[in-house]
């Protein structure tokens, strides 16, 4: 639906450009259509390469972090992926994750090494299964294809209204074209002038919409694949206490990540002028599911909205699904957060082809790739390590 | 030709286009359980394949166990030999190994020399993302089954099922209970 309008949006405002430049509202649509086709292809065969490589994120094998290929792994079984994304990691302090590729058997997830060493096993599942629903619900290509026609109206509705004011000041030259019709060049020249206008605002707008609406689908969908949606919950909550910007992160690409990279502190709670739904929200919900099926997670949002719910409803089955009441990776074997931290840093001196020796009186040796040497010696305890 | 003859034509064809399309989507949604099948089967053989490993690597440590290890051996072997058999059986045995396992990474908490074990930990992750894995592709498996069996018993698409003979497939159950409630042992007396 709200597709639709942003569509419709570009061809009204393709009609109204051919209608004043060029006498025929066809060539106008041509231009825009075209100039949209483009820049979609630019979108969808670069758009997750694009992504990657600004973000400077490192590609990561089974062997680099078991532990969350493992739950990248789990995920795609539980929703059913043919194929396991390719998994990323960013090593960026802030939290955040973000999933890109245009069909579900060529996307991949991505995490910052922040996020990575905060969250436990569970919420690492929560929050990769949201990513997963994003591949699989399709929403990289809506959310790129979207972006694309949102920047298709900015820059027609721009150029459009610069020679509008232009060529009115300086006489244009349909007035003499035209003959007669005088009174109507003016009212539609003042009607296109406020269409230039309010077109990129309403495109925005619709946009936020979309993103926000995609968004709790996914969190819908997280919860169903783990039966568990406290573990995306208490994801998110450490999320949101956390306000470093990503650095890498760009307004085109904000609607791809798990929370808005480009957050404040103490956002406004049903902002229409944001790609996000608002934490707290996302965690209200997810904690007042009855069960983890996407009727509950509809009924919980009917419940904080008081209104219609966000889950199409050919989505909607009937059937029960029970929460998961004990995860069994709760207990033995959890590492902690400094674990963790420890972890995620030998998985990032390695991605940079640094060596770690781990010397017998518990020193770390970071060697770096330059090192040429046979032998090193612990700077710590002066024993001698061959390379 | 007559009028009644191209709407007799017409109305053949809107059937069988219908037919072809709910036949298609009763194979779809069959291979996708085949597909889910085969996806438990990969993961409870993945188990199988990890438990000497693990067995192996603890038994140095645990000298006081060999009851819980001896268990876990046995409930793998029991529930190898059911890999042949159906749906039901297999299910429970599998579930009893789940169990035996279960019990045995609840005692490991009383080794701290096993818990710092590098070896150790790698087994124990992969083990638990197995545990995982198997209990996803149930889930998932068993969604598809639905999904299959609700196209195959609900109208019309019933119809072009009973017809091709499209059978009801059977559901991966575990008693829930005996496998979640990882036994709680106390030692604290």
């Amino acid at each position: 639906m709200l597709t639709i309008g942003m569509g419709a949006l570009l061809i009204l405002i393709g009609y109204f450009l051919g209608l004043y430049f060029f006498d025929s509202a066809t060539a106008g649509l041509v231009i825009a259509i075209l100039v949209w086709a483009i820049l979609s292809l630019v979108g969808y065969f670069q758009g997750d390469s694009l992504l990657l490589s600004m973000s400077r994120a490192k590609k990561i094998r089974r062997d680099d972090h078991p532990r969350l290929y493992n739950v990248v792994e789990e995920m795609k079984i539980a929703s059913g992926l043919e194929k396991i994304p390719d998994i990323y990691i960013i090593d960026d302090p802030a939290l955040n994750a973000f999933a890109t590729g245009r069909d579900p058997n060529r996307a991949s997830v991505a995490i910052t090494s922040g996020l990575l060493q905060k969250l436990n096993r569970d919420e690492l599942q929560g929050v990769i299964a949201h990513e997963i629903s994003h591949i699989k619900n399709r929403d990289v290509l809506l959310m790129t294809m979207c972006s694309v026609l949102l920047g298709t109206i900015v820059i027609l509705a721009w150029y459009g209204s610069r020679f509008l004011i232009f060529g009115s000041m300086t006489g244009s030259r349909r007035s003499s074209s035209s003959g007669g019709g005088g009174g109507g060049q003016i009212i539609i020249l003042v009607v296109a002038l406020v269409f230039m206008i309010l077109a990129p605002i309403m495109a925005q707008l619709i946009y936020f919409a979309i993103s926000r609406k995609r968004e709790y689908l996914a969190d819908a969908s997280a919860a169903l694949y783990t039966r568990y949606p406290e573990g995306l919950a208490s994801a998110l909550e450490k999320l949101g206490t956390s306000t470093g910007q990503l650095k890498s992160a760009n307004k085109a690409t904000a609607p791809m990540y798990i929370i808005n990279p480009f957050r404040k502190k103490g956002m406004k709670a049903s902002d229409l002028s944001s790609t996000h739904p608002p934490i707290s929200e996302r965690i209200r919900i997810l904690r007042a599911m009855a069960g983890a099926s996407f009727n509950d997670y509809d009924q919980a949002y009917r419940q904080a909205h008081r209104g219609e719910g966000v889950i199409p409803t050919a989505s909607i089955a009937a059937e029960t699904v029970p929460i998961a009441t004990m995860k069994l990776e709760g207990e033995a074997g959890e590492l902690n957060e400094i674990q963790r931290a420890r972890e995620t840093s030998d998985v990032m001196w390695r991605l940079s082809n640094y060596n770690t020796i781990t010397c017998d009186c518990g020193a770390k040796l970071r060697v770096p790739p330059q090192f040429k040497e046979p032998q090193i010696k612990c700077p710590h305890c002066g024993r001698t390590h061959q390379i | 030709m007559p009028i009644a003859g191209y709407v007799i034509i017409g109305v053949v064809v809107v059937l069988l286009i219908a037919f072809l399309i709910l036949y298609n989507g009763l194979v779809r949604l069959r291979n996708q359980v085949k597909n889910a099948w085969a996806q438990i089967d990969v993961q409870l053989k993945r188990r199988h394949d990890l438990i000497p490993n693990l067995v192996e690597t603890v038994k140095g440590y645990m000298k006081f166990e060999r009851e819980t290890l001896e268990a876990v051996t046995k409930a793998r072997n029991i529930a190898q030999q059911a890999s042949s058999a159906g749906a039901g059986e297999r299910a429970k045995a599998e579930g009893e190994l789940s169990s035996a396992l279960s019990r045995l990474l609840a005692v490991v908490e009383r080794y701290p020399d096993l818990k710092a074990n590098q070896n150790f930990l790698a087994l124990q992750e992969e083990l638990t993302s197995t545990e995982n894995k198997i209990s996803f592709s149930r889930q998932f498996y068993n969604d598809s089954v639905l999904r299959y069996n609700n196209q195959t018993q609900m109208v019309p698409s019933n119809i072009v099922a009973s017809m091709t003979g499209f059978k009801a497939g059977e559901f991966f159950e575990v008693t829930l209970a005996a496998e979640r409630e990882a036994p709680k042992v106390s030692f604290t007396q």
